[in-house]
């Protein structure tokens, strides 16, 4: 039988899967994405709302989300191809005492790290923010340097440019069988067809898990849903995108984000109190009317914005809310870059560059004892102080 | 009444024209009068606007398109606030511009309090208030069910409230011979009646919930409304067409049109064609014609007209000249259409080279089917609701179809509730009579009974569902053979009054009634039916006689015109000819000369078939061009999400309700087979609503 043959099969064409098979092909890797999904980011890359944030606490998070804060702002000078990249920043408006005291604790990490950031005054974040409310509004941080892109676009272009740099896309495909002989992974089996490979990087995103389960690894990777929409474009008037970390007094929301993208859309989100455990992505009645008094509270005049469309995606959870990338020991060839915690947007690229290096060059290309954080075999019980998520 | 009336319908043969006060307005600084309680775009059309704004891309003018609240053209900035102008109403002293970029939010709003969102639980909601809504909401009330309707119109009546002719079908069935229009007002005093039905007019569902709930947008408040049974009457859009300049203002739907001029009253064309030859298309030229605007003509591709053949005749005996065999291959203008060109097709439906005309024209109206609206339909199947659909919603058929069906699909849910309820077999064959659609032409019989004086004359030759004639004929000598309305209805008597009761009732303008014959002096009369503006026909005035296709048969003078009340606004007319002609003449006209140029055939333009260039439009919300979806097909993308992404298609206001089919299309052309197509996935919202709404908005602090 003649098996096709590649040096490493990437599962899954979402938002790790895409800049790994780019960065690989790139470095003469022969990359095979299979993708259950019949396009590219069908799964939960396109429910994105397109923050690109390296305003972390996690050292890790920062040091990988500045690779791809750097990936994503230059991606259409170096590859010609427009991925909707708005600069902008990320701004946290603050209203009280204890988130005010968080963030400020944040801030030597994140200027040790390589993040621009500092902490406003209410009348500056008043002109960072226009039309906020500015009652008990007692400042809030601000990262100039991050930004947002259009998850569409993105995945769309990453597609288009691993292609044209000789990795091939399968499709319609969904895995059904890894086969690992001799402690090193030889076949990629899908319900379509068969695979030869020299390995294997599991990026399927919320389908880690079962992907892992096939060579009997437990991936601890459990999937909560998030609600998300989007409005009509109004006349750009908001640079950032906003973190509000404030519980919402709905009891539903234990805080929310939005911002406005490069077509003059606003497009929001709020973290769930309560996590909807689980795969459903179906949308319900309760997120319009909870996200809209949230977004009109802090500003008023988004009470006429015309809303679009709502969706729901899944976040990819670990139990220390930190993703896991790296090998895996005692399957040699075997790849995570999984359970990005519904950051895969803006961590993609930057795991993917590690990985890319660490599969070619055998090591990440961010310093080894941050990388080690992120590793399959650490301690998922410990208590981690992630403070900003 | 003062300000602009030129484009206000003064008369109409059968519509009463209201005189509603004057709303003052301006548009774009510029002061205009709209109607009280009319849609903004209404009150431009009538102040001769027709273009809206300017796509923000490429400045392309922006017109009307679905009148019906579906894609959003017709967006304006009303007191600053964007908003669809075919739904919302004008307001004195209201300040509308024409919009041509996003919209600047107004910044220094005050924060408001909010007042949370009501929600009900309800045993049935029926989404649609047209025809099938209205007849299963009486079903379901003659039960006492409770019931929540409702419709995101004004008025109860759906797109019966727009059709001014007779309908077919039977009497008893579905008001067979009354006109669309007073059948709504039929069917919305019968739910009235019912204590348990409770109507929410101007109210759209904008999308069902996982947790099976049904967002209903209401005037300015949100309601969640959980019913234990969902009823999807919510009708059909119009299908589009993909032609060079099919994006040009004056370019629209031929539902859009029924509602400017049969709900607002405006007369929105001097002269206009129309493409497609159905009953939509057909109906259009028909209610034109009543509103005194030339239609130049109709173009079907098929080499007949998929409509009823009485309704394509009673236009051509009007002179509408009728292009089968014919497509558009564009339309042109600067700010708006200006020419249409039509060409000869082959068997696969490719223009034939040397056959373009082109024709001067103001409007061009697509009428080339429906498509179901179902997304809420779909939506809450998948969500495990119990749900019906009825009307078009389920299946596209004519209107006499949707009244008789919804009466099944109300008892249908009363069962879904539990109760004990019959649905008699024979409404399922009557329903599905309704649904027929028009059979085979037969030849009429070409003898006449020789020794009668009076007797009618049918050209009714084409099976349809239709037999009111043969219920009002006083002498009950007009039969259908066999036991099914589809047939062809035959004079089987020796004696007819010459009543006229036939020619009032038939909905295809298709009985005349021989009344006198002298074959001494060589003369007959016929009584004729007449439904257009008299103009200067009367008494003594000489009229063009044609045939049952629209040819000239020679001349006739009128000797009476009678106008009797129980003929609801068909006006009788009695007709002397020459005695030869009295079986060959079918109707008349005002002579040719009295007409204007009734071909209205500018110089055929001497265009190659395509032209270098020709890129149609295929999504109009964000103005993606046929070429670029081509090269998206051709490069292997089969998953419309992938287009979404790439192309931006279907990402705009309208959310993909026009062009999704266009672009299947375009798939089939490329050979690729729909089963590996991925549709795009449908999530709420159908329609845009304004945040502020969802958050129930009770005031503002001061």
């Amino acid at each position: 039988m003649g098996m096709t043959t590649f040096d490493i099969a990437v599962i899954g064409a979402g938002s790790v899967g895409n800049p790994a098979a780019l960065f690989l092909a790139q470095r003469g890797v022969k990359v095979l994405v299979i993708d259950r999904c019949t396009a590219p980011g069908q799964g939960e890359n396109k429910a994105a709302i397109g923050g690109v944030r390296a305003t972390h606490s996690d050292p890790a998070k920062i040091s990988l989300c500045l690779q791809s804060v750097e990936h994503l702002s230059t991606f259409q000078e170096v590859y010609g191809r427009d991925v909707g990249w708005k600069p902008g920043g990320y701004c946290f408006p603050v209203f009280d005492d204890a988130i005010e005291r968080t963030l400020k604790s944040l801030l030597p990490t994140q200027h040790r790290f390589g993040l621009d950031i500092q902490w406003l005054g209410a009348a500056a974040i008043k002109e960072v923010v226009p039309g906020i409310n500015t009652e008990n509004l007692r400042g809030g941080t601000y990262s100039p340097g991050d930004g947002q892109v259009s998850p569409l676009m993105y995945a769309d272009a990453c597609w288009k440019e691993a292609v044209q740099h000789g990795a091939v896309y399968r499709f319609g495909e969904t895995v059904t069988g890894i086969t690992v002989k001799a402690g090193r992974v030889t076949t990629v089996t899908t319900d379509k067809s068969a695979y030869s490979v020299g390995a294997v990087l599991n990026a399927a995103g919320a389908g880690a898990r079962r992907i892992g389960a096939l060579t009997g690894l437990d991936i601890p990777v459990q999937p909560d849903s998030h609600e998300a929409g989007i409005s009509a474009p109004v006349k750009p008037f908001l640079d950032p995108l906003i973190v509000d970390l404030r519980p919402g007094p709905d009891g539903k929301t234990a805080n929310f984000y939005f911002g406005q993208n490069r077509e003059g859309q606003v497009i929001f989100c709020y973290t769930p109190r309560d996590l909807f455990i689980g795969e459903d992505r179906e949308s319900t009645s309760e997120f319009l009317p909870i996200i809209a008094q949230r977004l009109i509270d802090l500003i008023p005049a988004f009470r006429h914005l015309l809303i679009r469309r709502v969706w729901r995606g899944l976040y990819p959870m670990t139990p220390d809310g930190v993703a896991i990338v790296g090998g895996v020991d005692g399957i040699e060839g075997m790849y995570l870059g999984v359970g990005m915690c519904g950051q895969g947007l803006m961590l993609g690229p930057g795991v993917a560059d590690c990985l890319a290096s660490l599969i070619v060059d055998g090591r990440p290309s961010i310093e080894e004892s941050v990388f080690a954080d992120l590793s399959f075999k650490r301690d998922f019980s410990a208590a981690r102080i992630e403070s900003l998520k | 009444m003062s300000g602009n009336t030129e484009f206000r319908l003064r008369s109409h043969p059968i519509l009463t024209i209201e005189d509603r006060p004057a709303v003052n307005f301006a548009f774009d600084g510029q002061p205009v009068q709209g109607r009280a309680g009319e849609m903004i775009t209404t009150s431009l059309f009538a102040n001769g606007i027709r273009i809206f704004g300017h796509h923000e891309s490429d400045g392309a003018p922006q017109g009307i398109f679905c009148v019906n609240g579906q894609c959003s053209q017709c967006m304006v900035i009303a007191d600053g606030m964007p908003v669809k102008g075919c739904m919302t109403p004008v307001a004195e002293g209201m300040d509308v511009r024409s919009c041509n970029a996003a919209p600047e939010l107004p910044l220094d709003e005050p924060r408001p309090k909010f007042s949370g969102t009501k929600t009900r639980t309800v045993d049935v909601l029926i989404v649609g208030g047209g025809p099938s809504g209205l007849t299963a909401a009486d079903e379901l009330g003659a039960l006492g069910i409770g019931t929540l309707l409702i419709d995101d119109k004004a008025r109860l009546g759906g797109k019966l409230t727009l059709q001014t002719h007779n309908f077919f079908g039977s009497i008893e069935d579905c008001y067979a011979g009354m006109r669309g229009m007073d059948i709504a007002e039929v069917l919305a005093a019968d739910i009235r009646k019912h204590e348990s039905v409770e109507t929410w007019l101007s109210a759209a569902a904008v999308g069902v919930y996982a947790d099976k709930k049904v967002g209903i947008l209401r005037g300015d408040e949100y309601i969640l409304v959980e019913p234990k049974v969902l009823i999807v009457a919510a009708g059909a859009r119009e299908k589009s067409l993909a032609f060079p300049g099919c994006d040009l203002p004056g370019v629209y739907g031929a539902g859009a049109f029924q509602t400017l001029v049969n709900r607002d009253f405006i007369k929105p064309t001097d002269r206009l064609f129309i493409v497609g030859g159905g009953n939509v298309g057909l109906i259009a030229a028909y209610h034109a014609l009543q509103a005194g605007i030339e239609v130049v003509g109709l173009v079907e591709a098929l080499p007949s007209v998929g409509g009823y053949k009485v309704h394509q005749d009673k236009i051509k005996r009007l002179g509408v000249p009728i292009w089968t065999s014919h497509t558009v291959l564009r339309a042109e203008g600067a700010d708006g259409v200006q020419r249409v060109t039509i060409a000869a097709v082959d068997e696969r439906f490719s223009p034939v080279a040397g056959t373009e005309r082109s024709f001067d024209i103001d409007t061009l109206l697509i009428a080339v089917g429906l498509n179901p609206i179902d997304e809420l339909l779909i939506t809450a199947e998948k969500y495990g609701m119990c749900t019906l659909a009825a009307g078009d919603s389920h299946e596209i058929a004519e209107a006499s179809a949707a009244i008789f069906s919804g009466r099944i699909i109300g008892r249908e849910a009363a069962k879904q509730l539990g109760h004990d309820v019959e649905i008699p077999d024979q409404w399922h064959q009557t329903a599905e009579v309704l649904r027929a659609k028009p059979g085979d032409t037969v030849a009429l019989p070409e003898a006449a009974p020789q020794d009668l004086d009076k007797f009618p004359v049918f050209r009714c030759d084409q099976e349809i569902p239709c037999n009111p004639c043969t219920e009002v004929c006083p002498v009950n000598q007009i039969k259908i053979p066999g036991d099914s309305m589809l047939g062809i209805p035959e004079f089987v008597g020796e004696q007819c009054t010459g009543c006229g009761k036939c020619v009032i009732i038939c909905p295809g303008l298709a009985i005349s009634v021989v009344v006198g014959s002298d074959p001494d002096r060589q003369t007959a009369n016929v009584m004729l039916p007449w439904e257009l503006p008299l103009g200067d026909l009367a008494k003594g005035v000489e009229v063009e006689t044609v045939d049952a296709d629209g040819d000239v048969v020679g001349r006739g003078t009128v000797t009476k015109i009678k106008l009797f009340k129980s003929a609801d606004r068909r006006h009788l007319f009695w007709i002397d000819v020459p005695y030869d002609d009295r079986l060959r003449v079918a109707a008349f006209r005002p002579m040719a000369g009295e007409r204007q140029d009734q071909q209205g055939m500018a110089e055929a333009a001497h265009y190659a078939v395509t032209l270098p260039g020709d890129d149609p439009i295929i999504c109009r919300c964000m103005r993606v061009r046929k070429s670029e979806i081509i090269a998206e097909i051709r490069a292997g993308v089969r998953d419309m999400n992938q287009l979404k992404a790439s192309i931006r298609t279907s990402m705009g206001s309208c959310g993909g309700k026009t062009c999704t089919d266009l672009i299947l299309r375009l798939f089939r052309e490329e050979g690729v087979d729909l089963a590996d197509v991925t549709l795009p996935t449908t999530r709420p919202l159908d329609t845009e609503v304004p945040l502020g709404i969802f958050a129930g908005i009770k005031e503002v602090d001061a």
